[in-house]
């Protein structure tokens, strides 16, 4: 059984067509690349997987592990082993990020039945996590998000999917406003959660991120569907190339 | 009797004749007690049409006058005993007042730190103490008639007196308990003057039985000389019949910091009435609230903060947190007085909608004479914001818990202010506990 399979995925928002028969399974232990170019239903993908309700879905079906998600609240998902890297992660004031951490984590055990972590067992996990993302002490004191960098943001994403273990992962633009460094860190985190029981999604619109996440898998989606699927290989090509030949083939339809 | 001419409603009829019945037995000050009562008469409970009370038309909430309270018995003063719970475990020392009357056996006056003086206004009305003759009463000049009727009828309250350069390092705890069974009208003023360089924090609990039927007044003559560091802290918890009427005056001189902080977290009808004045130069300020309000509670703070001197700094941040059909009402004065200078001063009331049914009224108001300065207010009105909701689920935390996290941020953005670590805690605990037992 697929980890995950979205099946003739149809999506709107506020009337207007975004997603138009979406296809896509992916198995355990795979990395895929969702590659394309603005406007093409990137994001939105992301967003419905994770559950935001904003988005009407008219047709078509995703299911993971084999269990309709559709009519699951976000929580739901997240308990599930779902978890979306924000594009844009939020700021929120007054919530300390070592307190939303442990919420979360704690939530998400308890919706699987799992024992909440001791505070020192918590403590130890997210130290040694935020270590390997360098991110000090000082951050995780304040208000997720609050005051911190573009760079410091994303970081912060990663540190939440390490401690959160999800069997799979979305991350959407999580490249975006990088430098170097921080991309390498970033991918680093990626890398380290990489495992046969696991999977990740990585959606972008540039290779870049794909020199350190190398895909299994690398897909094109343009006007809301899947155009073309290939290997790693076609992440370089579409470097090469732009995305151009794509759009026009799905406007010629 | 020319003032009984002017009284129209029930409760107006009702304070005139508890007002002839008892003045010559209330303790003290016959002209000041006098001046007040005419002051009121001549203008009866406030209503809509006055702009100060717009919000909280009294001749509609206030349909009759309740009695004077009598002294507590016995089990008043029982139930009393645990009341001010809501400071937690923190050490403080506690002055106990049950039904508008000290309580010397639920009081601590023992071992007072040099320079630390305390004792029931009843008794300092009684003996015309000199601190009384001086200050009460003329720590700010108003009109208001809610103070009019808190100097004319005020029975009992604590006066105290922080000598210079003394610091007390206990926090002082004014516990007010409505604890009796039989409708009552409560009024308790007290005085509290913190001499040049001295150092303490008050706390004043208000708290009543949900079931009682009770009218408290209540006022507090603040002095905070130069160079002094006050905190106050005032927590209302009162009954869902209540109906709350409080009033803070403060003088503040130079170079002193003074905090004050209005939580409250139960409520019929509450105004908490804020007149403060920074006299001289170069003062600090931080002027603070949270409300949490649900059922059909109505909290209504009015402040009037006056800058008459060069170079200070006031905050002004007041959060309101409103679910069923509660109302919520800020109206927010910054004065700054010709010559003030370098004033700093900015003010934010945010309101928290939870329901689609509650109201929150806002009239942040700057009057501004002086040309040098930094003024700024800012106030909001919203829901839970849905993109913060989708974050902290899209990690697991489940609607009702992500609700919770998000409620308790937008009031700790206020209670965050509070100096005292214990104290702060014990607040957030206590909007936890709020939160949790949403409906």
């Amino acid at each position: 059984m697929p980890l995950l399979e979205i099946k003739d995925l149809h999506v709107e928002i506020d009337g207007k067509k975004i997603l138009n028969g979406l296809d896509l399974v992916v198995n355990k232990g795979e990395v895929h690349a969702i590659m394309g170019p603005n406007g093409s239903g990137k994001s939105t993908l992301a967003y419905v997987l994770a559950g935001k309700d904003d988005y009407d879905v008219t047709q078509g079906e995703i299911l993971f592990e084999g269990e309709s998600v559709l009519e699951m609240e976000p929580d739901e998902r997240a308990a599930k082993g779902v978890f979306l890297a924000f594009q844009y992660p939020i700021e929120i004031p007054g919530v300390a990020t070592m307190t939303f951490l442990r919420t979360a984590l704690n939530a998400q055990r308890k919706a699987r039945g799992q024992a909440e972590l001791t505070t020192p067992e918590f403590l130890k996990r997210v130290r040694e996590s935020a270590t390997k993302l360098s991110i000090n002490q000082d951050m995780l004191r304040r208000g997720v998000n609050v005051g911190f960098s573009g760079g410091e943001k994303k970081r912060n994403e990663i540190l939440q999917m390490a401690l959160l273990e999800p069997k799979l992962a979305v991350l959407d633009e999580t490249d975006s406003g990088l430098d170097i460094d921080a991309l390498k860190i970033v991918a680093d985190g990626v890398n380290r959660l990489r495992s046969p029981e696991r999977a990740s999604i990585v959606i972008t619109h540039y290779q870049r991120l794909l020199d350190y996440i190398v895909p299994d898998i690398v897909h094109v989606l343009s006007r809301g569907r899947i155009v073309k699927t290939g290997g790693k290989e076609l992440a370089l090509e579409l470097e090469a190339s732009g995305y151009a030949q794509y759009q026009d083939a799905v406007a010629a339809e | 009797m020319a003032e009984l001419t002017l009284m129209r409603n029930a409760a107006e009829q009702q304070l005139a004749a508890e007002w002839q019945q008892a003045k010559d037995t209330l303790p003290g000050a016959a002209p000041l007690r006098a001046a007040a009562f005419q002051r009121f008469a001549s203008v009866g409970l406030p209503h809509r049409r006055v702009e100060e009370w717009k919000y909280t038309d009294l001749r509609a909430l206030m349909r009759d006058a309740k009695p004077l309270g009598a002294p507590p018995d016995a089990t008043a003063k029982a139930r009393a005993r645990d009341a001010g719970a809501l400071i937690g475990d923190i050490d403080a020392r506690r002055l106990v007042f049950v039904d508008g009357a000290f309580v010397p056996a639920l009081s601590d006056l023992k071992d007072l730190s040099r320079g630390l003086t305390i004792r029931p206004l009843a008794q300092a009305l009684a003996q015309d103490d000199p601190l009384t003759g001086r200050y009460l009463g003329k720590v700010f000049a108003t009109d208001d008639p809610a103070v009019a009727l808190n100097t004319a009828f005020m029975g009992d309250g604590a006066v105290i007196h922080v000598a210079a350069g003394a610091t007390v390092e206990r926090p002082l705890h004014l516990v007010f308990a409505a604890s009796g069974d039989k409708p009552a009208a409560l009024f308790t003023r007290s005085l509290v003057v913190i001499e040049k360089g001295a150092r303490a924090m008050l706390i004043e609990s208000h708290e009543g039985a949900a079931a009682r039927d009770y009218q408290v007044n209540t006022a507090l003559d603040l002095v905070v000389a130069d160079d002094a560091h006050v905190d106050h802290i005032k927590l209302t918890r009162e009954g869902e019949k209540a109906l709350h009427m409080s009033s803070l005056m403060a003088d503040v001189g130079a170079h002193a910091r003074f905090n004050t902080f209005a939580f409250t977290i139960g409520a019929g009808v509450v105004r908490n009435q804020l007149f403060l004045r920074f006299r001289g130069e170069g003062t600090v300020a931080n002027i603070r609230g949270a409300s949490l309000l649900r059922g059909r509670e109505h909290v209504d703070t009015t402040m009037v903060v006056e800058h008459a001197s060069v170079g200070c700094q006031s905050r002004e941040v007041f959060k309101t947190v409103l679910d069923d059909q509660s109302r919520g009402v800020f109206q927010g004065k910054i004065i700054v007085q010709p010559g003030a200078q370098r004033t700093d001063a900015k003010m934010a009331s945010h309101a928290l909608m939870l329901s689609q049914d509650a109201e929150a009224d806002n009239k942040p108001e700057l009057e501004i004479y002086a040309d040098d300065v930094q003024c700024g207010h800012g106030a909001t009105a919203g829901d839970l914001d849905a993109d913060l909701l989708f974050y902290l689920k899209a990690r697991g935390i489940p609607q009702t818990e992500a609700e919770a996290l998000l409620i308790q941020a937008f009031v700790g953005d206020a209670i965050e202010g509070i100096e005292h670590a214990g104290l702060r805690e014990a607040l957030i605990e206590a909007v936890g506990a709020w939160v949790r037992t949403r409906g």
